[in-house]
């Protein structure tokens, strides 16, 4: 009875998840998490540990063998629109994510992808700009944007989706300190379940209570945020320091 | 970096900008489909269809300096071939040009290819610097052109100037360890290099899907929104097709 009572409460389910690339190469390897609903947790590693990876397994653009379950739905075939809905993944490269002639597309890209009434398309898209204080640059084309605005874009196209986890992938990385501390403000304010991607270990403090260490397709540290970062032993271990 | 982009005019303030890119696209087609089936002869048809392509030049308000450049970046493709027809063909009268001979019939060809470039490509880069492209793609989508060839301009439109900038810093790289790509055995690295921008564009080809799929696409393109053409849309398209109709059919009476 309990168990059904704490399922509900979970966002995010892994269980004995397992990765290969094509040629063969292990990229994650029973990779065993469990993410609470409203919990910010922070995802660190070396370069090539397989953080990405994991995040393409949450919305289902990846699938290997394990189980993963996104507010307890699995993560297959027939539940992958209703999945997509509810995970917002933003990913490192604004150029990657932005591939629309103007603004006004790409934050609807999402919520029409929803099969949304125009109505509604337009509020969720003039909403997620206002969020993300780009209001009136719906007729802007990304390609003539500063880095910093298209990272704003960027987050704006999935939160036009109105997802209940929102999946960042080193979001805060070439930006200048201003427009970091500008995300770091704003996506502190998305009461969502959150999932950050960072070297930065001055944003994952800030921003999460929670730190997960990523090494060689494992997770080796589940824990503190504040406790794991403190722990120089660990860190070095893993190349993070 | 900053970039030259082909409807950098598409934002002024005209009547012929105002007009539905639908109008425009029907009405510059009708156009130049009308004038390449003009006999090279009928010289009263080519000065109608001259006319009105300088009249919308007017109107739009877009610097003839600009049109007239671009319109000199495409000509001389089309004309390097043509300028020595007259050369090769055989048939008419021919002039004397102490080592050639020029034949008449040929030059009726150079002057048929010539006029009827000019005119057509004038007719793109109008249509190309009144419409911004996004709104010329769903213009086109309406009328039914199959949204394969609007995705793909209008994905080229979106990233050619991302793989510019990437060929640029790789360029920058490579002059920065003193390479100047200029002798021939040279080449390789040049090769290199575009063999890289090809992966890299691959690369990212498969990251610009995979952040699609986030966001629910699931292999169709979701339709824009639908707006409806105005009385002065249908004016100027009928205005500009019977104008030019007339010019093609008096040829044909005569």
């Amino acid at each position: 009875m309990e168990v059904i009572g704490l399922d509900t409460r979970e966002a995010i389910r892994i269980e004995s998840l397992s990765y290969h690339y094509h040629d063969g190469t292990p990229a994650l390897e029973d990779v065993n998490l469990t993410v609470r609903r409203g919990e910010s947790i922070a995802v660190m590693g070396p370069n090539g540990a397989g953080k990405s990876t994991m995040a393409l397994h949450l919305n289902g653009i990846l699938s290997g063998e394990g189980r993963v379950e996104i507010m307890g739905l699995e993560v297959c075939g027939k539940n992958l629109s209703e999945i997509r809905s509810m995970v917002g993944l933003v990913f490192q490269d604004p150029d990657d994510q932005l591939f629309c002639p103007t603004v006004r597309e790409d934050v609807s890209f999402g919520p029409r992808n929803q099969k949304l009434t125009q109505e509604l398309v337009d509020q969720a898209v003039s909403r997620a700009l206002t969020w993300v204080g780009m209001e009136g640059s719906e007729d802007r084309s990304p390609h003539h944007m500063s880095f910093g605005e298209k990272k704003r874009i960027s987050l704006a196209t999935v939160l036009s989706m109105d997802p209940e986890i929102l999946v960042l992938d080193e979001p805060a990385t070439n930006l200048d300190p201003k427009g970091r501390r500008e995300l770091i403000e704003l996506v502190r304010g998305f009461e969502v379940t959150k999932v950050i991607i960072s070297h930065d270990t001055g944003m994952t403090r800030e921003l999460c209570d929670r730190l997960i260490i990523i090494d060689d397709g494992r997770i080796v540290a589940d824990g503190h945020t504040d406790e794991l970062l403190s722990d120089s032993r660990l860190l070095e271990l893993h190349g993070l320091l | 970096m900053k970039h030259d982009y082909i409807d950098r005019y598409s934002k002024l303030e005209s009547p012929v900008h105002s007009l539905d890119p639908r109008a425009k696209a029907i009405a510059l087609f009708a156009l130049i489909v009308i004038c390449v089936t003009t006999p090279p002869r009928a010289w009263w048809a080519f000065c109608v269809y001259a006319g009105v392509v300088l009249i919308i030049a007017a109107a739009s308000r877009v610097p003839v300096s600009y049109l007239l450049s671009r319109v000199l970046v495409v000509l001389p493709f089309i004309l390097m071939v043509a300028v020595f027809i007259p050369f090769m063909h055989k048939g008419g009268t021919s002039y004397d040009l102490g080592p050639f001979a020029v034949s008449s019939e040929g030059l009726l060809v150079l002057w048929n290819v010539a006029i009827k470039s000019t005119i057509s490509v004038s007719c793109l880069i109008l249509l190309s610097s009144t419409t911004p492209f996004p709104d010329l793609m769903h213009g086109l989508e309406r009328l039914h052109v199959p949204s394969f060839f609007t995705t793909v301009a209008a994905f080229m439109y979106r990233y050619i100037f991302v793989i510019v900038d990437e060929a640029q810093r790789m360029k920058r790289a490579c002059e920065s360890r003193n390479f100047r790509g200029r002798w021939i055995w040279q080449a390789r690295t040049v090769g290199y290099m575009v063999a890289s921008l090809f992966l890299r564009s691959h690369d990212r080809a498969e990251r610009v899907y995979q952040a699609m799929c986030a966001r629910g696409f699931d292999g169709t393109f979701p339709l824009q929104r639908e707006s409806s053409m105005r009385a002065a849309d249908y004016v100027f398209m009928s205005v500009v097709v019977l104008i030019v109709l007339t010019g093609r059919l008096a040829v044909l009476w005569k």
